[in-house]
């Protein structure tokens, strides 16, 4: 082992601060990539409410088609019904499917068509109560692990139609 | 100098250098040397995802490069294939075996051996001979030229007006009776659509090895020309690449259908020009939506038509395109030579019948699909992403291969719960065609034994009638390659007809030969009156 000081080896100090450059140059080049490929990808977009964003990803692109067909294109935007409405929820579910999503289209291993998952099937049934549960709350199970239809079994096109 | 001193002496002077300064130079450098190199792979990972969403970007544009012309005579698809690589690859795939037939290149099995009583409805007709499951495109000219059906009988050349690609043909042979310049810059030039009628016309009067010759004298594009089945040109325009009809026997056929009073809400171009001025005729390439035209492109040849040597080849969609307006089409329909219109003469019991082809299109037309705008390619060419592009398939199959891009894009339900349902509908359906057939058959029984009975003709001739409505019905229905899929009711009640059909004739040809029988000496006995469910008494309860 090297017992002596590390300061008394001129050799050594040059070898650490070599390595501390080029590590901080590498950094340096990491960080230019990524900020460049996240503003070449729109990610800022990602950040926002605007449905043009969700369909940055080529696949998203019908379900934004057929939103702008669909009954709620006027009062809801995709993630009023996708993502859950307080803050803290939104932003672990936008983390959580943009993960998966990315996944998914980089590596191009996906069901299609693409299918919602349980998890985000029950994020937007909870959201057509938040503004409907008025008028439905006596359809709805007494407590919340009763089983009950959820509300686009039979409204299938109110979010997305297909012609 | 030794730790201790420096320790001290860099407590004094400030605690961050010292502390650097007592971290062994060897663990820095492994540890500088590993966060070199997880940046660097982190850079790597980037890098590849930026290219990746830049590959993304631009599929997502949809390029294609014209490397190579293609015009109006371009009936070989390789060039074609050269700029839209895709679409080709799929193409290419009709000649795919091995879903079906397990790979086999050999003939597909004979539906006359399945179904042997197909050789009794077709007796005295070449499809009595040989008539086998159909394949891919890629064989529907090469299986023509191979079945019996052609290689023992004469057939016409009207036959081709489906099986090759033979518009430039038509065109080709339209010009020179024209005699107009007919050399391959000529047949590029346009479509030319009185040329095509022409050539069309001359080539149904041909016989089918004549007709076929001319197949392979027109050029197709390419340095050696040959014959091809269905190929690009037949339903792309070469300039825009856009869905066209080119068939003359189409043209007529869905022009002829909007000029009539046939029922055709499916098709809402038909119902807009029905409306509308009706200044020229119904044109679908002008007409017709986008939409419509994904099911036009198919309906050239997936339908009902006459095409034998006694007329010009004809779609008899002017009544509408149900099986009885069919029927009442060519029920009041004459040959060019006065003779009431039949397709054969048929060799058990001599009545002149009908043979109906693969009429997809009228029966897709009466089903809930069709209702609901959805067209042929919608299943059948569905479509299929490749990285950010979205390709329609043009593997046409059955979509039991493609489940997933079929059905679920409008029915979110499991694969295994949507093929369910479609086996529930084809099983019943076949049921139902094996009693139709029985009944088919008892009916020829019956006729043979009446005609065996020397009984006058002219009693047997409403019974002949009975016959030709039962095998119109049944073979509507069985010739159609949907197994009752694309309109499960409407096959139903064609196959219910047919039965109906088939008893009445059996029962006429049985009363014919048995002593008429005598009024009843005594009334039938007046019905039961009307009882209470529950019988006299209490019910019964259960212990």
């Amino acid at each position: 082992m090297d017992n002596s000081d590390p300061r008394s080896s001129p050799r050594k100090s040059g070898l650490v601060l070599l390595l501390l450059g080029a590590s901080v140059l590498a950094a340096g080049v990491l960080a230019g990539v990524g900020a460049f490929t996240f503003g070449y990808a729109n990610g800022l977009s990602y950040l926002r409410r605007d449905p043009e964003g969700c369909a940055n990803c080529h696949v998203m692109q019908d379900y934004y088609d057929t939103w702008l067909k669909s009954s709620h294109h006027a009062v809801a935007v995709c993630v009023d019904c996708h993502l859950p409405h307080d803050l803290a929820g939104k932003y672990v579910v936008k983390a959580d499917n943009g993960f998966f999503h990315s996944k998914a289209f980089t590596l191009n291993n996906f069901h299609e068509p693409i299918q919602i998952k349980p998890r985000n099937r029950r994020i937007a049934q909870k959201n057509c109560l938040v503004c409907h549960k008025d008028i439905v709350q006596e359809m709805l199970p007494e407590s919340p692990q009763g089983e009950a239809p959820t509300c686009v079994h039979c409204h299938t096109d109110v979010g997305h139609r297909l012609r | 100098m030794d730790e201790g001193k420096h320790e001290d002496s860099g407590v004094s002077k400030g605690g961050w250098t010292s502390l650097w300064a007592q971290i062994p130079v060897t663990r820095l450098v492994f540890f500088l040397t590993g966060l070199f190199g997880v940046t660097v792979l982190a850079t790597v990972a980037v890098t590849a995802l930026l290219i990746n969403i830049y590959g993304r970007k631009q599929e997502a544009r949809v390029p294609f490069v014209r490397v190579v012309e293609v015009n109006e005579a371009t009936t070989a698809p390789e060039p074609w294939g050269m700029n839209w690589p895709r679409q080709f690859d799929s193409y290419q795939r009709t000649a795919d075996t091995a879903r079906i037939y397990g790979g086999s290149n050999s003939l597909p099995i004979q539906k006359l051996e399945a179904s042997p009583w197909l050789v009794r409805m077709y007796a005295g007709y070449a499809f009595a001979l040989d008539y086998r499951q159909a394949r891919g495109h890629a064989y529907m000219l090469s299986d023509q030229l191979a079945t019996r059906r052609v290689t023992e009988r004469p057939q016409p050349g009207s036959c081709l007006h489906c099986h090759g690609s033979i518009i430039p043909t038509y065109r080709r042979l339209g010009l020179e009776a024209l005699g107009q310049p007919a050399d391959a810059p000529a047949l590029a030039k346009e479509f030319n659509w009185p040329a095509v009628q022409k050539g069309f016309e001359l080539t149904c009067a041909m016989s089918y090895p004549d007709a076929h010759a001319e197949l392979l004298k027109t050029p197709d594009g390419t340095d050696k020309p040959s014959a091809h089945p269905v190929s690009c040109i037949d339903c792309h325009d070469p300039e825009t690449m856009k869905s066209r009809v080119t068939r003359p026997g189409f043209i007529r056929g869905i022009a002829a259908l909007a000029a009539g009073e046939g029922e055709a809400p499916h098709l809402p171009s038909i119902e807009r020009w029905r409306k509308g001025d009706r200044s020229r005729p119904y044109d679908p390439n002008l007409d017709a939506s986008r939409q419509e035209m994904r099911s036009f492109v198919c309906a050239q040849c997936h339908v009902e038509y006459y095409c034998g040597p006694k007329e010009t080849l004809f779609f008899p969609w002017d009544k509408g395109l149900k099986v009885e307006q069919i029927e009442s089409l060519y029920e009041g329909h004459q040959f060019p030579n006065g003779e009431a219109f039949y397709d054969w003469k048929h060799g058990e019991t001599g009545a002149h019948v009908y043979k109906a082809q693969h009429p997809e299109f009228e029966m897709w037309s009466q089903g809930v699909h069709a209702r609901s705008g959805v067209g042929c390619a919608d299943c059948h060419m569905p479509y299929q992403r490749e990285g950010a592009m979205k390709v329609s398939s043009h593997w046409v199959q059955s979509p039991l291969h493609t489940i997933n891009n079929s059905c679920q894009t409008c029915h979110k339900v499991p694969e295994a719960e949507l093929q369910d349902r479609i086996t529930t509908i084809q099983n019943r359906h076949k049921a139902l065609v094996a009693k139709a057939a029985a009944a088919m058959t008892e009916m020829l029984d019956a006729i043979r034994a009446a005609q065996a009975a020397n009984l006058p003709a002219e009693k047997l001739e409403p019974i002949l009638l009975l016959q030709r409505k039962a095998q119109w019905r049944l073979d509507f229905v069985s010739s159609e390659n949907s197994l009752g899929f694309h309109a499960p009711q409407e096959t139903a009640r064609i196959l219910a007809e047919s039965i109906d059909y088939s008893r009445q004739a059996a029962l006429q040809a049985l009363a014919l030969r048995l002593p008429a029988a005598s009024e009843p000496q005594t009334p039938p006995p007046p019905p039961a009156p009307v009882q209470g469910v529950t019988p006299q008494g209490a019910a019964p309860v259960a212990p």
